[in-house]
């Protein structure tokens, strides 16, 4: 039983000139946890991500990521973090096979790590048929799931996922959220960013950014109740809009 | 008199079937949603709507015209919002709007009454480029040039599609106040949750409709025994459920399972499953469908 956190922020801040993007932002997440990073559009969010995952140095404030510093360890930081988001993950021109082991040599992956790896994500995904055809040519719903296991190909602590999962049915998405499930399970923790107010109800729990600042975060059920709401999304309006 | 009149509409591309024989009916003055998944056709149907895209077989008619013979005529009476962002993005706000009201013989000022509300919102930026918008004004300048030569129909094909929850709400209320001036409007959106804003739906997936009607008698029409059912060890809930003969469906929906049934067990029953499975603080009721449950069991029925 280890007692460091999956992330740790503290007071963080990022300020562009006199513009203040990330306004003091104070949470922790629990390892295996599922944990939703809500906001409206322009909220900070991004910016928020980009310090955690060490692409943007912090003005102000502490974090933990993995229990690595974001000042000091942004390399161990992007070494234990696997991130994937629904504008880019894959690359369309090369096959299964290729990129995952594109993406296997990029984290230093042996030979036969990233051949073991090939072999457990080809059959988990059920993709055996399809494993030398280019990613272009696969259903949107399969290159989610492909992206996502490529996310953990050197098997990361933490999962960022920005806006995994638009434009997919119904039941594709569920396919897509129960891989989710499944890796918590195994105590990998899960980040996420998203819109779709269902998404959100699938976390633990959720913090909800407006101008900067987390002005809420517990989970999908608490917060129903503290803002007396029916769903997630007139939570997320009651906020935004105040 | 039908808007959108639509008779056996086939259209493939390679070997691909983008559209199985499709028809329906819009009627003047409503607010239809066709909701549907990516891939499901939705912008096919749109492109031969708008008359940019012949189809294979079939008829399509708006406002009484033929898409193929009299597709002038419909481009004058239609506003569409492509899914893609389509205007110019090195214009400005307000060079976009003028551009669209001066092609259709118009002029901002002559139809400002129709976009006030919305138009409202981006005067302050009138003079960015559209490339520097963000998702929300995006979608806003889009619809304020689809609308600014007053349309008898209003094509809007998946218009809140990756924008935040509330410009989602924004732009729901929007159309309800177009729809109140007498414009038809058919959107489209892959939102289960936005169908039952509409007045009438048709659910489509892979090319072929599965059902329409208004989302009340959609849900209504759901007559297998459904649950919504909860522990603290949710994953392995569903993990255990699924292995159950009594089980027919069971799928996650936010923070509840939804179990559907078969095999006539009852509510007691269930109960005391889950509590032999060693569940706790285990909530099990009874509960209507939704429009994504109804959506879930038309596609494994198809």
């Amino acid at each position: 039983m280890t007692t460091i956190k999956a992330i740790e922020a503290n007071l963080l801040t990022k300020r562009f000139g006199s513009f203040t993007a990330v306004d003091a932002i104070t949470f922790d997440v629990q390892q295996g946890e599922i944990f939703g990073f809500l906001g409206a559009n322009g909220a900070g969010k991004t910016t928020a991500i980009k310090m955690l995952i060490g692409l943007s140095r912090p003005t102000d404030g502490q974090a933990k990521v993995a229990g690595f510093d974001v000042y000091r360890q942004t390399e161990q930081i992007k070494n234990h973090i696997g991130y994937m988001s629904q504008r880019f993950s894959l690359y369309e021109d090369l096959t299964v096979k290729q990129n995952i082991r594109f993406y296997g040599g990029i984290y230093g992956l042996s030979r036969r790590e990233i051949k073991t790896k090939t072999e457990e994500i080809v059959s988990n995904l059920e993709l055996r048929d399809y494993s030398n055809k280019v990613v272009g040519a696969l259903p949107l719903g399969w290159k989610q799931r492909l992206a996502f296991a490529v996310a953990g190909v050197h098997d990361p602590k933490i999962i960022f996922l920005d806006e995994p999962t638009g434009g997919v049915d119904p039941a594709t998405r569920r396919q897509f959220w129960e891989m989710i499930y499944a890796a918590a399970n195994q105590g990998v923790t899960i980040f996420v960013t998203t819109h779709y107010m269902d998404e959100a109800e699938y976390c633990d729990r959720i913090s909800i950014m407006v101008d900067g600042k987390i002005e809420a975060l517990d989970s999908p059920r608490n917060l129903k109740i503290q803002f007396e709401a029916k769903s997630m999304d007139d939570v997320f309006i009651k906020l935004a809009r105040a | 008199m039908s808007a959108v009149k639509i008779e056996n509409i086939s259209k493939s591309f390679d070997t691909v079937l983008a559209l199985a024989q499709v028809s329906f009916d819009v009627l003047k003055g409503e607010l239809f949603g066709l909701i549907g998944p990516d891939g499901a056709g939705k912008t096919t149907m749109f492109k031969i709507l708008t008359t940019l895209l012949m189809p294979d077989q079939g008829k399509a008619y708006v406002e009484g015209f033929h898409t193929v013979k009299d597709y002038k005529k419909i481009r004058r009476i239609i506003g569409y919002m492509p899914g893609k962002f389509s205007l110019y993005q090195d214009l400005t706000v307000e060079e976009n709007l003028n551009f669209f009201a001066t092609i259709f013989n118009t002029s901002i000022k002559e139809n400002y009454h129709l976009i006030a509300d919305i138009y409202g919102q981006l005067e302050p930026f009138k003079k960015r480029r559209a490339g520097n918008l963000s998702g929300g004004m995006k979608q806003k300048l889009a619809l304020s040039c689809a609308l600014i030569h007053e349309p008898k129909v209003l094509f809007l094909d998946e218009p809140t599609t990756g924008v935040d929850a509330v410009s989602r709400a924004e732009f729901w209320e929007m159309l309800g106040r177009l729809k109140a001036k007498g414009i038809t409007i058919v959107v489209s959106t892959p939102y289960m949750d936005e169908a039952s804003l509409c007045e009438r739906i048709a659910l489509i997936q892979t090319g072929k409709i599965l059902s329409i009607d208004t989302p009340e008698h959609i849900t209504n029409a759901y007559h297998k025994p459904l649950y919504a059912v909860r522990s603290d060890d949710f994953f392995r809930l569903m993990k255990e459920l699924r292995g159950q003969h009594f089980a027919e469906r069971v799928e996650p929906f936010g923070e509840y399972l939804h179990l559907t049934t078969k095999d006539q067990i009852t509510e007691h029953e269930i109960h005391q499953y889950i509590q032999s499975q060693g569940h706790s603080t285990i909530e099990l009721s009874a509960i209507e469908a939704t429009i994504e449950d109804v959506f879930l069991d038309l596609m494994q029925a198809n």
